[in-house]
């Protein structure tokens, strides 16, 4: 497997270990913040920060992978 | 006239003219009726992915959720930006797949990868017996929106009619060129009425969000955490369905196929960065939910919430916006999903099952019929039973999710057999229904239908594995 390819993937993680395997310690209301229950504003944090995530997946693919640039978008 | 029944009106007429001008100057084939002739580039996918992902569901079910049940409505924020950083990797694979073989529909990419046209038919029954009571909510969902929001002034039965007639045309002409550009028209409305009500009534009925949330908190205390107001719908039931949905969400026949009128594998990865903006939204729609629930307890359907609040709280022709953007919501997904189930039944059921010699002008011609007799069977059921497909609508999602294996296999495995995909798919899709019609799911606190992927995996891969090292269909991989 190409280097970028590897490092996207292991970022690909964080969104699944943060919005799935975390849940049962995160499922509680206080404290709020940002007027949100704790819930809430865990999950909406983290799908804010999903795209920049991806973002450094797409620039590690770009930067690693060899045929990366040959794909014009 | 009341104003609320003319912009209603307008909008959708207006949006429907939009989507048959889109397709005037293209020569229709079946390739640029089906994929648009592969040229999408990130915005219009974006717009498109967007349209079909955001259905009458949001609008309603979320914000219903979040009124009667409370957090576990959640699992729709999260599965969403599962499903795009799954996409990040699995759909410009697809995409590249079928720029090579020329692929149109989801079957097109069994029946390629594996060499088999029973697959394929199999794929594309499901895909069809699970796009049919999907097209169906969305026609009941608009004539409820359209009825309420009118005040009556339009039934339901003639806003169904009205937007059946309007969608089968710029299908018909235009295919999903015309779904792309009414996309846009939908898109902008949806979210500037989310918008403006998820801002609004928050402030209106208690001075901001954070308030509103403190006066549920002490309202109802474990309305906000799992498993909310249910009595079964916990943690682990969150975090199954979420994996099931987000893995599931490409498999719909209808995304799936879309992704294919991307003009490259690049514009298909750029959209995955961009699409978990897309979820933001949501959580206007849930503050709406939550609202409802202080501001009118008591609702005996929670789908209700999101439109009476706005019938309590605005002048009747803001209620005619939020109904013409409610109207355009679902006419959108309902004609992808009618363009895709129509060219599933055409070129992967009659000329895959039937007739093999016919060729793409055959096939387009058919399918452009089936978009009228899909469309009237969705109509029919929503006159008559309103209510008789519900039971397919529970295990839609959990029946799409089981090509899930198939796909990735296929696409990064090259032990992967014919044999052990058909197993899986089979035994899957047959928990699945079990589970679910026999009311074990949530199963051990599980959704059934992950469950159900989980065995599907299972199989797939036990079964390729001992099937020998021996590759099948080289020549096919990606």
């Amino acid at each position: 497997m190409p280097k970028g390819t590897k490092i996207a993937l292991s970022l690909a993680l964080i969104p699944f270990l943060m919005l799935v395997l975390a849940l049962p310690f995160v499922n509680q209301i206080r404290p709020f913040v940002l007027g949100l229950p704790f819930l809430l504003f865990w999950i909406v944090l983290w799908i804010f920060l999903t795209p920049f995530i991806l973002m450094a997946a797409y620039w590690a693919e770009r930067k690693f992978n060899k045929n990366g640039r040959q794909e014009k978008p | 006239m009341n104003p609320a029944l003319l912009i209603i009106l307008a909008t959708i007429v207006f949006s429907a003219a939009v989507g048959v001008i889109a397709g005037r100057k293209v020569k229709m084939n079946l390739e640029n009726w089906t994929v648009g002739g592969r040229r999408f580039g990130v915005v219009l996918i974006w717009l498109l992915m967007a349209g079909e992902i955001y259905t009458t569901f949001t609008f309603l079910g979320a914000s219903g959720w979040a009124y009667s049940r409370g957090a576990p409505t959640f699992y729709i924020l999260i599965y969403g930006t599962l499903a795009y950083t799954a996409s990040f990797f699995i759909l410009p694979a697809v995409w590249k797949f079928g720029k090579r073989f020329g692929l149109h529909t989801q079957p097109d990419f069994f029946i390629t990868r594996y060499g088999s046209r029973s697959l394929g038919i199999i794929v594309a029954v499901i895909g069809i017996v699970s796009i049919i009571p999907y097209l169906q909510l969305q026609l009941t969902g608009l004539g409820f929106i359209v009825e309420v929001s009118s005040n009556g002034a339009i039934r339901s039965n003639v806003a169904i009619l009205l937007a059946f007639v309007l969608t089968c045309a710029f299908v018909f002409t235009s295919g999903i060129r015309g779904a792309a550009w009414v996309s846009i028209i939908k898109d902008v409305l949806m979210i500037a009425a989310v918008v403006i009500v998820g801002i609004g009534v928050p402030r209106i009925y208690f001075g901001g969000h954070g308030r509103m949330f403190r006066a549920l908190v002490e309202a109802r205390p474990d309305h906000l955490v799992f498993p909310g107001a249910t009595p079964n719908l916990d943690v682990l039931w969150v975090m199954t369905t979420a994996l099931l949905t987000g893995l599931g969400f490409y498999m719909w026949p209808h995304i799936f196929g879309s992704a294919f009128s991307a003009k490259s594998a690049e514009t298909i990865k750029r959209n995955a960065v961009i699409m978990p903006f897309y979820q933001i939204p949501i959580l206007l729609v849930f503050l709406v939910g939550f609202t409802a629930l202080l501001a009118i307890p008591g609702l005996k359907n929670g789908d209700l919430a999101f439109l009476e609040l706005v019938h309590k709280t605005y002048p009747s022709w803001f209620m005619g916006f939020v109904g013409a953007a409610g109207a355009v919501t679902a006419m959108v997904p309902a004609s992808v999903l009618v363009l895709f189930a129509s060219t599933l039944l055409a070129k992967n059921i009659y000329k895959a099952g039937f007739a093999p010699q016919a060729g793409e002008e055959t096939v387009l011609r058919l399918s452009r019929l089936m978009v009228i007799v899909i469309m009237g069977f969705a109509l029919l059921f929503a006159f008559y039973l309103p209510n008789a497909l519900v039971n397919l609508l529970l295990i839609g999602y959990d029946g799409v999710t089981q090509f899930f294996p198939g796909v990735v296999l296929g696409l990064f495995w090259k032990r992967v057999k014919r044999r052990g995909v058909i197993w899986g798919l089979v035994t899957g899709f047959v928990l699945a229904a079990v589970l679910v019609f026999s009311k074990h799911d949530p199963f051990l606190g599980m959704n059934a239908g992950f469950v159900a992927l989980v065995v599907n995996a299972a199989v797939a891969v036990t079964v390729s594995w001992f099937s020998g090292a021996k590759v099948e269909n080289q020549g096919q991989m990606a």
